[in-house]
């Protein structure tokens, strides 16, 4: 075919990442010797060569105008022959093999607003999704939360005076784009009053058998209602999952005297000393307070506190409270324990204390 | 003349020594109408407490299903420059490795496309634009694609694998993470850009056992770096930390989960009883000069996490204890039980079920069974302590 349109492009996936890599990177690869955190935010990788790369990291606040990756651009440029990247938790690196360059760096992207730091036991940026700027399923704002416990919490982001790395993210919603449940500190965005139906158009938009298979506690079955196919809702076992929203648009649960978050502590991911785990509820609604939701950046700061109070060298928040025990948790952040911290879901027994293995004050 | 929104409760955020998002907003709304309305329906939201956006309809790029994700305001009228205002998701490259270059091509195609907000990056990997029109998709994923650049999944397909930055910068790496997340992207492109799966399916690739991004929480296949042989210890570098004040006793062999490391503190040396060690990486993180994992190096594959939508959150769990997975005869047979597993999960899934939880509901004896992957005492924390066993098979009366 002589007048065939030009080919189009698809499927070529993502550029291969060796085209970015740093020359003493490519030079190194796979032979790293050791790192050490040199001053707060920097490090140094040594190699087996003996080359020497540092890594500034600097915390940004994930949602950027391409005038802000300009500007990370120019600085790479000037220090770091055009070489940067990105961490799994939003912050930025430049990499440069001239310890020189370290400090200028260090005032330039400070001088921008981005402090330097997020390594080693401290805590970095904060994990998050998206909120009220961009999610149809958000209980809560993502970023204004974010920002607001970060200003609280920068001096532990800028210097190492943790007993052990704190991980914190937040979710807007329990579908929790990010690992927000596995971390030291969760945030978590929820909802309080089943769905209302908008039985008029429910048909019309929504797949009825889909959406109730939808409902992990089977509360929603298929009804008619004033001559129309749709739903109805056993309010009683619904616990506002919001799964049947995202699966049908006629079934909304976003309100806003109702929704607001939720506060859980104790997860990691990572295998060092103990096994990964989930976070466990610490306060179970804290109504939305925009734009600052003082609220819930004292609870984390008193939490963080409390903990690096408390705990031991290297101890991580969840392994804190497992060597002294929930009541202690609860007694020394002054958190009131109520009936929804029991855990009423599949399998809850197993969260019951089963032993006696407690502590007693005399 | 774009209209100008008072946003007294936004303004409050940009305050305090945090960097803000809202002075990120404000910076793209100088340029971008879009940005500007986006402030304006946003502030409305911080005083109504509630968001102002609409479920996703189906808008995409030709011969795609995933890697666009729609969205509408609710409040077309009164912020019409967001009326349309979709997501698309740009498959990073490998440990989130960039050039100024690149980053710049990048920017040139989202100022003419797009609203100029980005996400650096979003949870699962890629690089996120924020808000254009249905219109502009087409041009953008040429003038991406022209550049080099691919989408990322969404949906219930392929989600962009990720990984940490691996043999690049770690000397934890135990295999090349940054390699086998692209080959796994390069080999699947068909999966993660056409949905045709029960729900999402998420890799990622962490060099050692710190898991550096969160593998064991979310990813579907999470592949883990680990080692077989010993610990590699330097015993002179031992003593130096001992005489820079380290306690090594306290805070490196009290913490061995295995206890299975001693320390002699007269003579400043450390032995480890390697067969009992249980590659947490505590001692190496906490030693990095002196101690290094052993050189045999793989990897653990686990199965199945993810978050609590729709019946509760699971971390992975073992299926292949240690994988060559750099080496290419093994790394073959790794793709093929992906998709051995994939075939079985498609064929008897649910709509929305993820691999976790359709291994919940079958069992993972069956799950095994149907794959053809052996059981083995390292896919349990415990075997069983209930006695309901389910037999297919049993003598009948008349096989006596």
């Amino acid at each position: 075919m002589a007048d065939a349109a030009p080919q189009r492009i698809t499927d070529i996936g993502p550029p291969d990442f060796q085209q970015f890599l740093p020359p003493v990177v490519k030079a190194n690869y796979g032979k790293w010797k050791y790192h050490e955190i040199v001053e707060p935010g920097v490090m140094v990788h040594v190699a087996e060569s003996g080359d020497e790369l540092y890594t500034i990291r600097a915390g940004s606040p994930r949602l950027l105008a391409i005038d802000t990756i300009r500007f990370y651009a120019d600085l790479a440029d000037k220090y770091c022959d055009g070489h940067l990247r990105f961490t799994s938790r939003h912050n930025v690196e430049f990499l440069t093999t001239k310890k020189e360059n370290v400090a200028k760096i260090r005032a330039e992207i400070e001088a921008n607003g981005n402090p330097v730091g997020g390594m080693g036991r401290s805590i970095t940026s904060i994990v998050h999704t998206q909120g009220w700027v961009h999610c149809h399923s958000a209980a809560t704002d993502a970023s204004g939360v974010v920002k607001a416990v970060m200003d609280e919490v920068i001096d532990y982001f800028k210097e190492e005076k943790l007993p052990a790395k704190c991980r914190i993210a937040l979710a807007c919603c329990l579908n929790m784009c990010g690992a927000v449940h596995c971390s030291d500190i969760a945030i978590l965005g929820i909802h309080r009053k089943p769905p209302r139906i908008d039985h008029k158009n429910l048909d019309k938009i929504c797949e009825i058998p889909n959406l109730s298979a939808s409902c992990p506690t089977a509360a929603i079955r298929p009804a008619t209602v004033e001559g129309m196919p749709s739903v109805e809702v056993i309010e009683e076992q619904c616990m506002y999952c919001a799964n049947c929203f995202t699966v049908c648009p006629a079934m909304p649960i976003a309100d806003p005297e109702n929704d607001g978050v939720s506060i859980w502590v104790g997860g990691k991911v990572s295998n060092a000393r103990s096994e990964p785990q989930f976070s466990k509820l610490a306060i179970p609604f804290i109504p939305n307070n925009p734009p600052r939701w003082p609220e819930v950046t004292e609870a984390i700061v008193k939490i963080i506190e409390v903990w690096a109070a408390n705990a031991r060298p290297y101890e991580r928040m969840g392994e804190w409270i497992e060597r002294v025990g929930w009541p202690r948790f609860f007694k020394l952040t002054g958190i009131p324990f109520e009936k929804e911290h029991i855990d009423d879901f599949k399998h809850a027994g197993l969260s019951f204390k089963r032993s006696a293995h407690l502590t007693h004050e005399a | 003349m774009p209209k100008e929104y008072k946003t007294p409760k936004l303004d409050e955020l940009e305050k305090g020594p945090w960097p803000s998002f809202v002075k990120e907003i404000k910076l793209a709304a100088k340029k971008s109408e879009m940005s500007n309305d986006l402030l304006g329906q946003l502030e409305q939201s911080y005083n109504e407490k509630l968001g102002h956006w609409k479920h996703g309809g189906i808008v995409g790029v030709m011969g795609y299903g995933g890697g666009v994700i729609g969205r509408y305001s609710d409040l077309p009228d009164k912020y019409p420059s967001v009326s349309h205002f979709h997501t698309i998701r740009v498959n990073q490259p490998s440990g989130w490795f960039y050039t100024s270059d690149a980053l710049r091509t990048i920017c040139d195609i989202w100022e003419k496309h797009g609203s100029g907000l980005t996400n650096m990056h979003g949870s699962t990997g890629d690089m996120v634009f924020l808000g254009t029109t249905t219109d502009h998709l087409e041009p953008v994923f040429k003038d991406l694609t022209e550049a080099g650049w691919d989408l990322g999944g969404s949906g219930s397909d392929m989600r962009t694998p990720s990984c940490c930055v691996g043999p690049g910068r770690c000397e934890w790496a135990c295999y090349d993470t940054l390699q086998r997340c692209y080959d796994i992207t390069m080999r699947y492109q068909d999966e993660l850009h056409r949905p045709a799966f029960p729900y999402k399916w998420k890799f990622k690739f962490a060099g050692c056992p710190n898991d550096c991004v969160a593998s064991i929480a979310r990813a579907d296949i999470s592949v883990i770096g680990t080692w077989k042989d010993d610990i590699r210890v330097d015993a002179d570098q031992v003593k130096t930390y001992a005489d820079e004040g380290l306690d090594i006793f306290n805070d490196v062999v009290l913490n061995c989960p295995a206890k299975c490391m001693r320390y002699d503190g007269e003579k400043k040396e450390i032995s480890i009883d390697n067969k009992d060690c249980r590659r947490c990486m505590h001692c190496i993180n906490v030693m990095p000069k002196a101690l290094r994992p052993g050189v045999e190096q793989g990897a653990t594959i686990l199965i199945g996490a993810k978050a609590p939508i729709v019946e509760g959150a699971l971390l992975s769990s073992v299926l292949i204890p240690f994988l060559d997975i750099d080496d290419e005869e093994e790394f073959e047979a790794f793709c093929d039980l992906i998709e051995e597993m994939q075939d079985v999960w498609c064929e008897e899934g649910k709509n929305r079920e993820r691999v976790g939880e359709f291994i919940q509901r079958v069992g993972m004896g069956n799950f095994l069974e149907a794959v053809g992957v052996e059981p083995i005492p390292e896919m349990v924390a415990y075997p069983r302590d209930n006695p309901y066993v389910f037999y297919e098979d049993f003598y009948e009366d008349e096989d006596e």
